[in-house]
């Protein structure tokens, strides 16, 4: 999420949030033949800034710290807080939307609004402003941690919730040749590909694997050329191709320890002939084919039901 | 053991990866030939290299090897560290020679290849 399109998902809550589901419930209330003089101290002891002032089940107004400040500040007698409370008591209903308790405190200035229900008119609970960023937050994170499932989700069933006969994602990474820093990236991609569609992570190391080893040769030996993946439920098929300059010997290749490598790749540790023989390992399967002036097709297939048996040494 | 321990038994010094020093490591491989490494099948392991060039941290990447220790105080271009961070493998260099990392590795109770095999 950018940080323009969460202001937006603000503005979105506030007219889909209900002031019900972020008031507090649990009211602390006044009675009115309370006296002005206990006031400071059951403010300070529920920790609170100001209360409804409830007649039994009626409320008959607010009173707040503002309301005490006042009557010290006046130096009046002491009297039941009936008499200085504010009795235009200003409410908003629990189903209205937060941004009519935005606008409302925006207006009034007031530091708490009594939250009432539509019908019967009962106190059902107050609503401060750290009330809507509390609720604001709240919901923010919900979001966010849902988006976040839903991600996971969808990635590691990829394969199940699409609904077709035959799935097949197709894959391909451009390798440049001689270019020795980059080498490896495309391998690295198409294993953080595989991975983010939950495949088994041996599988995705032995297609990594194999690929790197793929686009190394690519990279040593030829001027570069294409990796493609083929995807399927069961089996990664891999073709690794270039356009030249081909291989004389196939068969010489195959054999391990067998290399044609300057000695500069085999200073930075590659180049000793030992790289078909690790695809070998890795593929279930594994073909070569190669034209001299033409170019070379690397075949690998892992099958996705194999698992470790060929990861052994 | 962890990352911190081996840290401390070849007096390395952090090259990146500071946060990563709990990491487990059961297992290690010295090895200068990157194709050997990846016929390693051993994810969790760690790699003890003369090499320094960013392969390093490729093949590391791609056989899900848990860290790299470079060998005889080697410190790598600034290129292998940063494909290291943004692959979040822990890079530490040692004064100690290849055999004497090892030696004291594997002295110290980390397993090498066969064993761990024998393990599992």
């Amino acid at each position: 999420m950018t940080p323009d399109n969460k202001i937006s998902r603000i503005q979105e809550l506030v007219y889909e949030i209900r002031i019900g589901e972020v008031m507090q419930k649990d009211v602390i209330t006044i009675n009115p033949q309370t006296n002005m003089s206990e006031l400071r101290g059951i403010l300070r002891e529920k920790r609170i800034s100001g209360a409804p002032v409830m007649d039994g089940d009626k409320m008959v107004g607010i009173i707040s710290i503002e309301d005490f400040i006042k009557w010290l500040a006046d130096r009046e007698n002491d009297c039941p807080i009936s008499e200085k409370m504010s009795k235009d008591v200003k409410t908003l209903y629990a189903d209205e939307p937060l941004t009519h308790a935005v606008n409302k405190f925006e207006r009034f200035g007031f530091g708490r609004f009594a939250v009432i229900d539509r019908q019967s008119r009962r106190l059902l609970g107050i609503i401060t402003k750290g009330n809507i960023v509390e609720g604001l937050l709240k919901k923010l994170e919900i979001d966010h941690y849902k988006e976040e499932e839903v991600y996971c989700r969808r990635v590691e069933h990829f394969f199940e919730d699409i609904l077709a006969d035959k799935v097949v994602l197709l894959f391909q990474y451009d390798v440049a040749g001689h270019d020795f820093k980059r080498a490896g990236e495309g391998a690295s991609r198409l294993k953080a590909s595989l991975k983010r569609l939950g495949l088994d992570p041996q599988i995705v190391r032995r297609v990594a694997i194999a690929t790197y080893e793929a686009e190394m040769n690519l990279v040593i030996y030829t001027e570069g050329g294409q990796i493609r993946a083929r995807v399927e439920p069961h089996e990664i098929f891999v073709k690794v191709a270039d356009s030249g300059p081909g291989i004389p010997d196939v068969q010489k290749v195959l054999r391990p320890g067998y290399s044609t490598a300057p000695e500069w790749i085999r200073n930075l540790g590659f180049g000793a002939g030992m790289g078909l023989n690790n695809i070998l390992k890795c593929a279930s399967k594994m073909d070569l084919r190669s034209e001299v002036g033409k170019g070379t097709q690397l075949y690998i297939r892992v099958d996705t039901k194999d698992g470790a048996t060929s990861e052994t040494n | 053991m962890i990352l911190k321990d081996i840290q401390k038994i070849l007096e390395a010094e952090v090259i990146v990866g500071d946060d990563l020093l709990g990491e487990d490591i059961t297992i290690a491989c010295g090895c200068d030939l990157m194709s050997d490494v990846l016929s390693f099948f051993a994810p969790g392991s760690l790699l003890l290299t003369g090499l320094i060039n960013p392969q390093v941290v490729r093949t590391a990447e791609m056989a899900d090897l848990r860290a790299i220790c470079f060998i005889r105080g080697k410190k790598p271009a600034q290129e292998t560290i940063d494909l290291a961070e943004a692959k979040n493998i822990p890079l530490l260099t040692t004064p100690l020679s290849m055999f004497e990392s090892c030696g004291r590795l594997h002295r110290e109770g980390l397993s090498g290849y066969s064993e761990y095999m024998k393990k599992v």
